[in-house]
């Protein structure tokens, strides 16, 4: 049993976590995250240049990272600076590129962005009932059926889409020129599109892909876990600095009892969260992966929220405006749970569990 | 980042499950399975086993005849335990009053107290609460005073646990009345039975006698009853309450749990399937399994830094107030699985040949009641988020 970091995990957070102090400070970061395309192109390259992508890649696909706890120190760190790049889908393609065995060389070095469509507006988190569908067109596929909020999809050089072919998921990679593309900002900062499909040319990369799909989903659950975890250590700390310095009554409102227990039970669910996102980490590939993973994210939507809530609550008039990074954190850590499956559907899956 | 085991922890746990498979009697595994109070014979019985094995002193050094077991076996230990329903380990001699004696006692205390701790002879009760020093300890009166060899000490000591079955009894009194409450305590043990020393059970909410009040009037203690130095009481106290508390999360009893009600909610029938597929029920269990899951790390992570450390931290705290919020959820699944089967006061059936509900169902309302005591004692939940107030948000 080892809970400390490896000497290169910890440079790789500690190289990221000064990159983004320096070009993802507060003004750069509300800049970009509520301003098309919600990315900066630049930055991008940056951190490719740093090896960020590289990170969520395994050796043998031309990365150096790419397990659970490769993936989780590099989103807790996108997460403490609330960093809107699109990470996210890079990871997703990844591990769709490395089952069917395609070069990863443009995602690695940051010159291709990747964008993946699964989520459906009738099916936001589950395969089964997806609807868009794939039909045989001479030589090749074509894909009809709206994919939509496809995190990354505004800037996207490919998309690899989840459709239905012969009843069973699969995955296509289709050409964002040849789909409609419609794009837009998000609450929280970062960018996204719905993507229109109608009778929309597509390579077909895997047939009967639900367990590909499915090793996708559960490494993007992690990695938004992780994320999560970094937002609520960040909104954790501000409050404290926030209860410190705000004075009340002659006192600051750190003294109150009322609030003093109230922030216990905060640092008390980080705790927890840090450490199921820890256990699906170290799961993510074995056999009780998906279970862990699930897991991890019905406890993560749930602390989450209450880091959001609590945080702006505690945080009175100030944690409801604009000017304040701890509202745009608040944002975030609710949003989360709106991706690659929410608190109650997470919770059913660990349910299924229970059968038999 | 690793969260195996090492091969010397998994044989360590081997080794556990192998002496409980040998040495833990069938009956005393029933009596623990049946939820009900357990009488002294049994829980004497399995510390006199501990204690053969040399494993009754689960904290203790080798140098004091204990195993010099690492926070994680103790920990290992512990799940083991729980899960091959074995009694817990009444901590007052073993867990507390050891460490106690050994950091702090004489050689004289050492070479005739810890021996009898270890060999199950001596049971050792606490008094430390009053009735009005409860969370505020230090402000505790039961007076010490000095008259020759010996204190006279007079006062009420409440919530002793288990007292009904000591014959010792280590107290915190007041030595001094000047300065701050905590510069005038000491820690003095008595005898049971005693001249002028008298245990009164009191009757806890589910009906069951577990705890006591001790009523002291002029009840003369020799002096070589003091441990460590007069007035220096409060160190002893605090380092008693922080010591043990590789368990404090409570893992191995809330998986134990976990399981009871699972294996419940797969025996109940509701609207003519097993209650584990309602999705309501099933979606309760789910969320505490996941809760349980993150503390199982979290104890892990703490056990880890405090192996690191050397001594635990005030994080441990956090441990308190999830560990029992685990624990005391799992009470109420277990208590609601039952549905009108967990009615019944324990006791009032009285044709012995009933069965009114599956095996071992008849304490669950009264566990359930009875583990309300467990965010209360050891420091309340309250008393644990001041601590973490303090010592983790330096508010």
């Amino acid at each position: 049993m080892n809970f400390d970091m490896t000497e290169d995990r910890q440079m790789l957070s500690e190289t990221l976590s000064r990159f983004l102090a320096d070009r993802c400070d507060w003004e750069t970061r509300n800049r970009v995250a509520y301003t098309a395309p919600y990315t900066d192109a630049g930055r991008w390259l940056a951190l490719a240049g740093l090896g960020i992508p590289g990170a969520l890649v395994p050796e043998e696909h031309g990365g150096f990272g790419g397990t659970g706890f490769d993936i989780s120190v590099v989103f807790e760190a996108l997460g403490r600076a609330l960093c809107p790049e699109p990470f996210l889908p890079t990871l997703l393609a990844s591990r769709v590129l490395g089952a069917v065995g395609k070069d990863q060389t443009g995602l690695v070095d940051g010159s291709i962005r990747y964008a993946v469509g699964i989520s459906e507006i009738d099916a936001p988190y589950d395969l089964g009932g997806m609807i868009t569908c794939a039909r045989a067109n001479g030589a090749g596929f074509s894909l009809s059926g709206r994919k939509t909020a496809v995190y990354g999809a505004q800037v996207a050089d490919r998309l690899l889409i989840a459709a239905l072919l012969g009843g069973k998921p699969a995955v296509f990679e289709v050409d964002p020129r040849a789909a409609g593309i419609t794009p837009y900002g998000m609450i929280d900062g970062g960018g996204a599109a719905e993507v229109l499909l109608d009778e929309t040319p597509a390579v077909l990369l895997a047939r009967d892909a639900g367990a590909l799909l499915n090793s996708v989903i559960r490494a993007g659950r992690l990695a938004l876990c992780a994320e999560a975890v970094g937002a609520m250590q960040f909104a954790y700390e501000l409050l404290l600095d926030y209860l410190k310095t705000r004075r009340q009554f002659g006192v600051a409102i750190g003294s109150f009892q009322a609030l003093q227990h109230r922030t216990v039970d905060l640092l008390t669910e980080i705790e927890q969260a840090r450490s199921i996102t820890i256990a699906a980490a170290d799961a993510l590939d074995g056999p009780d992966g998906d279970l862990k993973a699930a897991m991890a994210k019905n406890l993560i939507g749930r602390a989450a929220r209450l880091v959001a809530e609590e945080t702006i609550q505690m945080s009175g008039g100030i944690g409801m405006t604009w000017e304040y990074a701890g509202s745009h954190y608040s944002k975030r850590l609710v949003m989360i749970d709106h991706q690659l499956g929410d608190t109650d559907h997470c919770l059913e899956e660990v349910m299924q569990s229970y059968a038999a | 980042m690793d969260l195996r085991f090492t091969q010397q922890e998994l044989a360590f746990q081997q080794e556990v499950r192998d002496f409980l498979n040998a040495s833990l009697p069938e009956h005393i595994c029933a009596a623990v399975r049946s939820g009900a109070e357990l009488p002294r014979t049994v829980l004497q019985e399995w510390h006199e086993i501990l204690g053969r094995k040399g494993w009754l002193g689960t904290t203790w050094p080798k140098e004091y005849g204990g195993p010099g077991w690492t926070p994680v076996e103790r920990y290992l230990f512990d799940v083991e335990c729980n899960r091959a329903c074995a009694p817990r380990i009444v901590p007052f001699g073993p867990s507390m009053l050891g460490p106690v004696i050994q950091n702090f006692g004489t050689q004289e205390q050492k070479d005739s107290i810890l021996p009898r701790i270890l060999s199950g002879e001596d049971w050792w009760a606490q008094g430390y609460s009053e009735p009005g020093a409860g969370s505020d300890l230090a402000s505790l009166k039961t007076r010490a005073e000095r008259d020759g060899d010996h204190y006279v000490v007079n006062g009420q000591k409440t919530w002793t646990t288990l007292g009904q079955h000591a014959n010792k009894i280590f107290c915190l009194v007041r030595t001094k009345k000047e300065g701050k409450p905590q510069e005038g305590i000491s820690f003095l043990m008595m005898d049971i039975p005693s001249q002028g020393l008298e245990v009164r059970p009191i009757r806890l909410i589910e009906g069951g006698y577990e705890v006591n009040e001790v009523f002291l009037d002029n009840v003369r203690v020799p002096v070589s009853n003091l441990v460590g130095e007069e007035n220096k009481g409060w160190t002893i106290a605090k380092f008693l309450l922080s010591h043990e508390r590789t368990n404090i999360a409570g893992v191995g009893i809330s998986m134990h749990a976990l399981e009871e009600v699972k294996s419940l909610a797969r025996r109940m029938i509701r609207k003519g399937k097993p209650l584990i597929e309602d999705p309501l029920f099933a979606a309760r269990i789910a969320r505490v399994e996941i809760d349980l899951e993150a503390m199982k790390t979290t104890n892990l992570r703490m056990l880890y830094q405090a192996q690191k450390q050397g001594h635990p931290g005030p994080e441990t705290s956090i441990l308190k107030i999830k560990g029992t919020q685990v624990n005391q959820e799992l009470r109420d699944l277990a208590r609601r699985a039952l549905g009108p089967v967990a009615a019944p006061f324990p006791g009032t059936i009285t044709e012995a040949n009933l069965m009114f509900g599956p095996p071992n169902s008849e304490a669950n309302a009264a566990t359930y009641f009875n583990n309300r005591k467990t965010s209360i004692f050891g420091g309340s939940n309250e008393i644990q988020r001041n601590i973490l107030t303090k010592a983790m948000l330096g508010l």
